[in-house]
């Protein structure tokens, strides 16, 4: 598949020194629904910003649909949807009209039908005569991305569609989102949910202090998070693993008092009654046993702690 | 040229206008009429004429100049900032549209209501007093031309402003003095000489007098320089959004 979006030793310094982003390699591929993970002050908006041309790079290359940014800018932003983290919306205007508004200042020609689609699948089309300010604040987001959306964009970027936002709301915009993909639309959302990202993303990017630490379709991650850990916690304390039990790939725990048992949960058989078995064949007294699931969380928090030391 | 994108602009603006349409023309109507029956009643009975023309009829001009020239520039600079204040902006800069294409819509916009309003001022003026217009098309000319430069000058005002006081400031310190100054209610003819010389460095004089020259073929100074002057203006103006455009100061981060 060919990368709807391209990004090349990115790095962003902001007018006061900072450096938001530092040296962003990202390749998106066409129709994939990409999540960036990572916690505030990460640099999510900035990239995101970057790419859609309202802030500037201080060096490297985008290019969207192999059109770059900087050269061939009307043909890069006619493909690019932007749903902003923040709510930014003239609050007198009723809402179809803003939509309408978007459509035309990304060039397209006034077109009805495509409005009503869109106001119809965000459920704001009994709103459409309202003035914005009228609208709740879930409502005020299905507006901006009516906005996102009104001059059809085949790359969508969300900036945190979901912060703050109840958990109705959220299962909607998942569901939004959804739909999308299956128009063929590529989308980017930033989040800093996990269960987010686990939820909805094809892959998955996690980024920290502008850097990005590891991109990873969701699915192996998931595999990963699969894998459970058993202890088995001894009586007395050994030396080395007894030989009855070698072939179960065991790792001996600090100071030699546990038992460490990988195993995957995906697994028809977890291998644990053998294992236990084995073990009290082997003489062997248990103390406890303790089970403990890596999480994509657990996977994050050690990669932004590793990355801050 | 993205003709969609700025007809996009030109008309969401010109929305905001029409919404508040009663609030845009009762105001300017109701001023104008308290600057007739202030200046043109109780001061023009005794000023009774100016070079052969009523003092009513001379202080039109310089009246629409007046609205005129600070509706524009209320106008553009409020129609920009305010996208900047209330985050819309990220829309603008996100859009694929060229610095250029966002000033004819704003400026254009700005333009087009000031010229409404100062249309709306002829017309009540013509209810006030018995006057006629010598020079229609060189006074369309100048009103234009007038609207025009002084939205583009609001514009960079509000480019430049970082909060409500700044976009004030500009207007109520330098724009309103040199206006009120500009001869919009005398003769510069009738100052003392010190100060004949001083309107001399005052840009608005310039543009009242031409404007004044084009109802009545009255001038404070040479048509030339007024039209000069107009044009100078114009062209700083078109210069500083020039220099934003290519700096994209203010504007992107
Ligand atoms: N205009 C700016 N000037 C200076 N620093 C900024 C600016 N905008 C953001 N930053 C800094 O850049 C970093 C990344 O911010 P941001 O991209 O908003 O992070 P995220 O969206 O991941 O929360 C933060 O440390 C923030 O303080
Ligand atoms: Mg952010």
């Amino acid at each position: 598949m060919p990368a709807v979006l391209n990004i090349q030793n990115l790095r962003k310094a902001y007018s006061d020194g900072f450096e938001a982003l530092k040296n962003i390699d990202l390749q998106i591929e066409e129709g994939e629904i990409f999540a960036l993970l990572g916690p505030n002050g990460a640099g999510k908006t900035t990239l995101i910003s970057t790419v859609c041309g309202i802030t500037t790079p201080s060096s490297g290359s985008i290019s969207v649909s192999g059109h770059d940014i900087a050269a061939d800018f009307r043909a890069a932003r006619r493909l690019i949807g932007l749903v902003p983290q923040e709510i930014a919306l003239e609050p007198f205007e009723k809402v179809i009209n803003t939509v309408r508004f978007s459509r035309g200042l990304f060039g397209k020609p006034r077109k009805d039908a495509v409005i009503e689609d869109i106001l119809k699948r965000l459920s704001l089309w009994d709103k459409r005569d309202n003035q914005v300010r009228e609208l709740s604040g879930g409502m005020k987001r299905r507006v901006l991305i009516a906005k996102a959306l009104a001059h059809e964009p085949r790359l969508l970027f969300l900036d945190e569609p979901t912060a703050g936002v109840d958990v109705e709301l959220r299962k909607d915009m998942w569901d939004i989102v959804a739909d999308l993909k299956r128009d063929g639309v590529t989308i980017i959302l930033t989040t800093h949910y996990i269960e987010e990202a686990e939820a909805i993303a094809d892959r998955v990017g996690v980024i920290a202090k502008g850097e990005i630490l590891l991109v990873e379709e969701k699915d192996r991650l998931m595999q990963q998070m699969g894998k459970k850990e058993l202890e088995v916690q001894l009586s007395g304390s050994l030396d080395s693993i007894p030989g009855a039990l070698a072939h179960h790939n065991l790792q001996l725990g600090a100071d030699g008092a546990s038992l460490i048992y990988v195993y995957d949960t995906n697994q028809e058989r977890t291998g644990i009654t053998k294992l236990l078995n084995d073990v009290a064949a082997a003489g062997l007294t248990l103390r406890d046993v303790v089970t403990r699931q890596s999480s994509l969380e657990d996977i994050f928090v050690t990669l932004v702690r590793e990355d801050a030391a | 040229m993205n003709w969609t994108a700025i007809r996009a602009i030109y008309m969401f603006e010109m929305a905001r206008f029409f919404r508040t349409l009663a609030q845009s023309f009762v105001s300017p109507v109701l001023s104008t009429s308290l600057y007739f029956v202030v200046f043109g009643g109780a001061i023009g009975s005794r000023i009774d004429e100016i070079d052969g023309v009523s003092y009513g009829a001379f202080i039109v001009p310089g009246l629409i100049m007046l609205t005129v020239m600070t509706q524009s520039i209320s106008n553009a600079s409020f129609g920009i900032y305010f996208p900047k204040f209330i985050g819309t902006i990220y829309e603008l800069l996100s859009a694929p549209v060229n610095f250029l294409e966002i000033v004819i819509g704003y400026v254009g916009a700005a333009a087009t209501k000031a010229l409404f309003i100062g249309v709306i001022i002829l017309i009540t003026s013509f209810f006030f007093v018995d006057m006629s217009i010598a020079h229609p098309l060189a006074m369309i000319l100048f009103l234009v031309l007038t609207c025009v430069s002084f939205a583009l000058f609001g514009f960079i005002l509000g480019i430049w402003a970082g909060n409500f006081e700044q976009l004030q400031l500009v207007p109520l310190l330098i724009v309103t003095p040199l206006v009120f100054l500009g001869g919009s209610f005398y003769s510069i003819s009738m100052l003392p000489p010190i100060w004949q010389s001083i309107s001399m460095f005052n840009p608005v004089v310039y543009l009242i007098s031409g404007f004044r020259w084009s109802f009545y073929g009255l001038a404070d100074v040479p048509i030339v320089a007024s039209l000069l002057a107009i044009a100078f203006f114009l062209g700083i103006c078109l210069a500083v959004v020039w220099w934003i455009f290519k700096t994209g100061w203010r504007i992107r981060q």
